[in-house]
């Protein structure tokens, strides 16, 4: 049923209607079997919608007339060659483009229907809202604690030091990491494993409590054991939050993705479901990027 | 004369390289077959010119070092005792008289008959030790530049490894060149240690680290050698402290934010227009900024105190309004300040490093947190460069305490103990360049303190910079 | 639960909203300090050099006068006209021709005197000594009025300036009113302080023996400093040994570079004056220290270049069969030249403004000369506006701010070329 709804909104993407692509049985089954317990989960209401974005570094085009829609308490991964635009595309929806110099964003981004592009709306709220986790861990050089409390401290969330200890244990238990730091909350962040820094940062992100968690190739510095940890709190989280991920591993996509886009010289090729993408997909440059043929 | 000897030297390499490259092409000649001479002619003709130079100028430094001291001491040993029995500063300007009336002028001094009549006969002697001595040089010079050349001319053969010694003696003399950077320390620390001991001798070092009178002055002449002048530093340490102080709470403050605002808020063109200006800030020389001092703040300070104490007199603060009415050009404040802003380009172009220095991830994981600029400045760069910072400021004050000329121009020379930045105050430096510029004898205790003030702001800042240095470059390694 | 978590959502966004005011008020403010300070630099670069160029700019011209003297043959002996006292002899004609007696020796002649320059005396000598037969006749003479008198004519003081701030009298003013209204007074072009050494008189100083001592000094320390330390840069960079000596002689270079020049001036004192017995006050003695001076700055500025230059070139010429020194000679050093010579230049520009260390080495002495040897003795500017700021007439103070837009003129045109020389060689890897 709410298949179908997306099939529909798959064609406001614009792109042209391909030849069904030929997947080699073993791919398809491969995929088949890595999606599969995703398969049947839920998808929530749209919660971000994207409408002809496109994004421009001085003269350089990054971006060209994206539309793409995101739903809630999802996990939607961004797959793609390197320099495909999936980064770029991420930082617009947290307006973290702001923050480079000669980078210009047009077409409209709509979270929970408000422009976030909007005059009105100030990019620090929306940040308060939107977190974001970046591809190196990068716990800020203080104490555990101090990291987690950062974003309640400057937005002044809370109201009592009880209530911040509160939320920072919270958040630190949502990122399951407050077993391994419970006894050392005050000691440097940047004494932490990569994995365990990945988490502080996860941490820190979702201490705010933010709607949308963006994540840019979360586990890209991380060893497989962290990478398998990581990938689980992202599963866990879903239930929470919109979850956005861009990632390089096909196998990572498959894992922890309901919905996947491809993008592709600054152009999103294909959206779907993800079992969709990875066991039968319409076009036949996303099968060849699947298959290892480039990327 | 060493002009000459170099000439002939310049002239016999070049005449060793063409030699010594034609025999090494004609004995390559003789090769026959598979053989090949190890290097081509003109590394050997660079080897034999290196060993006709290298010596004689060997011989040249060596004099010219040392024949200074060495005419002194002969001069001395044969001297008639009526001179050799003056005391050090007389015997130095007699022999000073006796070059002169050996040149055909008049002496400076008079002197007494019995002094009189050996001028003539000196001034001739030490001549002719000078001319002895040149001579021997030059002879000298040339003799080993022969010696070295026919060495190394008879060395030439085919499997010579010539081009592996000239690049040995190359690298040989890129060495020396390097070493001359830890001989100027050892240079420095010598020449401070050696005049310095001799002052300590006179006067205590407890005396002179706390003691709280400085009147160098009053020892009039040279037999009252730290008998009569006071040379207790308090007082100066005191006012370049107090000098410093001030020059930090302009420069730090200012510098820092100047840093910020470059590094965090300007865009590339305003950075094209303020970088510019912080550079020219920073390459007006010191005399500049002790002129401008001297001339325009220190007046308008003078003005503005004058007139808020005119303002005063008369009413509840009268005290302080006497006082205000005294206030003088040359105050610690006028110093201070304008050394402050001396120091701002100084802070703010290190503070600028420091802060790009930390990684551009920090800044992004503060922005997507939804932080402000200055809320991520505050709360995460700053925190991040702290060492870099601190490191930063500390090298600022060891540049405030050896600046000397803005000091020299606009501090004055009281040499007074008190934290009163209205006040007149004197600091180190000062009281180094007025000990030394006045017309005095040297070896008095006067000149020799001016070494154990240097001595002592040599140690001070050298452990600044050390202890500054050290931070800083582990501050770079944390995030390289 | 949706409704909880909404709910949350809901007094979030409050406190988010509530608190971004003041939030956004702190942001102004930090920017504002930011502003500030970048401020506070501008505007004192900008009064510095204003108040340099106000006080300065007036020491570019000055007034001669033409005063008629006759030569009287009672006065003069022909055959050593320099032993007349010319000044006498005119200010005495002078206030006869005001209808005033005076005696010579008297308060009215000094008064008279001080209105011209002691140039007076000396160009009748020499003028007499060229021509005596100049004797007996009234020739016209124009010399530079004393420094006072000029200072008057440039509206410096006035008749309104309380008289302990100035040294003309009413009686020397009102003179000075009478020979410019009767057109002998003329203001020109004040090359004298381009063509002369320094002089106790402010008319008649000038900066070119101070500007020949730094050309000298500068010469010496870039004949040895260049060399010297890129020698050394070359051997740290590319031949030392990774071990402690290296490692030694590396922080000892950073911490000579932050070593107080003072402590170099002692050092040269020391070394160079008291042992080695080199001629106090002369460009060799300054050279060498500056030289010493210079030379770290030299050393880490070349170093800098030489690491610029990536080692895919060194690699390349050692895979060619390039010696270690070829290598380097051939290859590295000739693409790290344009830094070098940048930096180098930037390093003698700043030489050129160091004081401190000339002060110990005796160039405050008043030296009147030019030197034409590097043994001589000489001023440099850097000692010489140091020696005019310190001087209690005040018209050396404009003259101290002209030799310091002298100053400031050499050394913008070495850092413009070398920053043209970056420019035209820059390159990136």
């Amino acid at each position: 049923m709410k298949q179908t709804i997306y099939r529909s909104q798959d064609g406001l993407e614009g792109g042209a209607s391909a030849p069904a692509a030929e997947v080699p049985a073993e791919l398809a089954a491969a995929a088949q079997a890595a999606t599969d317990p995703k398969g049947a989960a839920p998808v929530g209401p749209t919660k971000i919608s994207a409408r002809d974005v496109s994004v421009f570094y001085g003269e350089k085009q990054a971006l060209f007339d994206i539309s793409l829609d995101i739903p809630d308490k999802t996990v939607t991964s961004l797959i793609g060659p390197s320099g495909c635009g999936k980064s770029t595309f991420l930082r617009t929806m947290n307006r973290m483009n702001d923050t480079i110099a000669g980078a210009r964003v047009t077409g409209r981004i709509d979270m929970d229907g408000e422009d976030i592009n909007a005059r009105s709306l100030d990019p620090v709220l929306l940040r308060a809202r939107v977190g974001m986790v970046f591809q190196k861990p990068n716990p800020f050089p203080k104490s555990i604690f101090e990291n987690v409390a950062y974003g309640p401290r400057i937005h002044g969330l809370t109201r009592s030091k009880a209530e911040l200890a509160e939320v920072v244990e919270e958040s630190l238990r949502r990122a399951g990491l407050w077993e391994e730091v419970a006894d050392r909350l005050h000691s440097p962040g940047t004494g932490l494993s990569g994995g365990q820094q990945q988490r502080l940062v996860i941490a820190r992100a979702i201490a705010v409590n933010p709607e949308v968690i963006l994540m840019d190739e979360p586990c890209s510095a991380l060893d497989p054991i962290a990478t398998a940890k990581i990938e689980e709190l992202i599963d866990e989280l879903r239930e929470r939050y919109c979850i956005v991920i861009v990632t390089h591993s096909m196998a990572q996509a498959a894992r922890v993705s309901q919905r996947t886009a491809f993008f592709h010289m600054g152009r999103l090729i294909e959206t779907g479901d993800t079992e969709e993408i990875f066991t039968n997909p319409r076009e036949r440059r996303t099968l060849d990027y699947i298959t290892g043929r480039f990327g | 004369m060493t002009l000459t000897v170099l000439l002939i030297v310049i002239v016999l390499a070049a005449a060793a390289f063409v030699l010594g490259q034609r025999r090494a092409t004609r004995r390559a000649a003789l090769l026959t077959g598979r053989e090949r001479p190890h290097s081509r002619p003109a590394q050997h003709g660079a080897y034999t010119l290196i060993w006709v130079a290298a010596p004689a100028v060997f011989v040249l430094v060596a004099l010219s070092l040392l024949s200074g001291p060495i005419t002194q001491q002969l001069v001395q040993t044969g001297q008639p005792e009526a001179v050799s029995s003056l005391e050090p500063f007389r015997k130095n300007a007699f022999v000073a008289d006796a070059a002169r009336v050996a040149n055909g002028q008049p002496a400076q001094a008079i002197w007494e008959p019995e002094l009189a009549q050996h001028l003539a006969s000196e001034g001739a002697r030490s001549d002719r030790i000078e001319m002895t001595l040149d001579w021997a040089g030059a002879v000298g010079a040339i003799l080993v530049a022969l010696m070295g050349g026919i060495i190394a001319f008879l060395r030439i053969r085919p499997d010579f490894r010539a081009r592996n010694r000239v690049e040995g003696w190359i690298v040989g003399l890129l060495l020396v060149c390097s070493a001359i950077a830890v001989l100027t320390t050892i240079g420095i620390i010598a020449s401070l240690l050696i005049d310095a001991t001799r002052f300590f001798s006179a006067v205590p070092l407890p005396e002179f680290l706390f003691g709280t009178q400085w009147s160098p002055q009053t020892a009039i002449r040279a037999d009252q050698v730290g008998s009569t002048g006071a040379f207790g530093a308090l007082p100066l340490f005191a006012g370049t402290f107090l000098i410093m102080l001030i020059a930090m709470a302009v420069a730090a403050p200012v510098g820092l934010f100047a840093a910020i605002y470059l590094s965090e808020y300007a865009g590339p063109a305003s950075r094209a227009i303020i970088k510019p200006v912080l550079e020219i800030l920073a390459g007006v020389p010191t005399v500049v900024y002790g002129f401008f001092a001297a001339l325009t703040v220190g007046p308008a300070f003078r003005e503005f105190f004058n007139t808020i104490g005119r303002w005063l007199i008369g009413g509840p603060l009268d005290g302080l309004g006497q006082y205000l009415m005294l206030v003088q050009n040359q105050m610690a404040l006028v110093a201070g300040a304008v050394m402050g802003i001396m120091l701002i380009p100084f802070v703010s172009s290190l503070s600028d490093d420091i802060l790009n220095a930390v990684p551009q991830s920090l800044r992004d994981g503060s922005y997507a947190m939804g932080a402000t600029k200055s809320e991520t400045v505050k709360r995460v760069l700053m925190p991040a460069a702290l060492p870099g910072v601190a490191g930063a400021l500390l090298l600022a004050m060891s540049r405030a305490i050896g600046e000397t000329m803005i000091v020299t121009m606009a501090a004055g020379l009281a040499a007074r103990l008190t934290l009163n930045p209205l006040d007149t105050v004197t600091t180190v430096t000062v009281q180094i360049v007025t000990l030394l510029t006045g017309d005095q004898e040297f070896n008095s205790t006067k000149t020799l303190a001016a070494f154990g003030l240097g001595l002592t702001l040599f140690l001070v800042t050298l452990a600044l910079n050390i202890v500054a240095q050290r931070i800083v470059q582990t501050y770079r390694q944390q995030y390289d | 639960m949706t409704e909880t978590r909404d709910a949350m959502t809901a007094t979030r966004l409050d406190r988010l909203r509530g608190g971004l005011k003041r939030r956004y008020a702190r942001e102004a403010r930090f920017r504002l300090y930011g502003i500030l300070a970048i401020g506070v630099a501008v505007a004192f670069l900008a009064l510095l050099l204003g108040r340099i160029i106000d006080q300065g700019h007036t020491a570019f011209y000055a007034h001669d006068v033409s005063v008629p003297v006759y030569l009287d043959p009672a006065e003069i002996d022909p055959a050593y006209p320099q032993g007349t006292n010319f000044e006498q002899m005119v200010a005495q004609q002078q206030l006869a021709s005001r209808g005033l007696e005076g005696d010579a020796a008297g308060p009215l002649a000094a008064e008279m005197r001080g209105l011209f320059s002691s140039e007076l005396k000396f160009e009748i000598a020499r003028r007499v000594a060229e021509d005596p037969s100049l004797i007996g006749q009234t020739v016209t003479f124009d010399v530079p009025v004393s420094d006072e008198a000029d200072l008057y004519f440039k509206d410096e003081i006035s008749i309104d300036t309380p008289p302990e701030q100035r040294r003309l009298t009413n009686q020397q003013i009102g003179w000075l009113d009478q020979l410019e209204d009767d057109g002998n007074v003329r203001a020109h072009f004040n090359s004298r302080l381009f063509t002369s050494g320094d002089s106790t008189e402010p008319e008649l100083a000038g900066v070119l023996g101070a500007v020949i001592g730094s050309a000298l000094m500068l010469m010496v320390t870039a004949f040895l400093a260049l060399p010297i330390g890129v020698a050394a840069a070359v051997y740290l960079e590319e031949f030392a040994p990774r071990n402690r000596l290296s490692a030694l002689i590396e922080v000892n270079i950073n911490n000579l570079a932050a070593v107080p020049s003072i402590v170099y001036g002692l050092l040269g004192l020391a070394l160079f004056i008291n042992w080695m017995h080199l001629p106090r006050s002369s460009p060799l003695v300054g050279g060498l220290v500056l030289a010493l001076m210079a030379l770290p700055t030299i050393i880490i500025a070349t170093r800098s270049s030489l690491k610029a230059v990536p080692p895919s070139i060194r690699e390349a010429a050692l895979a060619m069969g390039a010696s270690r020194t070829q290598t380097v000679f051939q290859h590295v050093l000739p693409l790290a030249l344009p830094g070098v010579m940048t930096g180098a230049i930037i390093s003698l520009a700043h030489a050129l403004g160091e004081t401190a260390p000339l002060l110990l080495i005796g160039m405050v002495s008043f030296i009147p000369g030019i030197a034409s040897s590097i043994t001589e003795p000489t001023g440099a500017l850097p000692s010489l506006i140091y020696i005019w700021e310190n001087a209690s007439e005040r018209s050396f103070h404009e003259r101290t701010a002209a030799a310091i837009m002298v100053l400031l003129t050499f050394m913008i045109v070495m850092n413009a070329a070398a920053i043209l020389l970056r420019r035209h060689f820059e390159r990136r890897w």
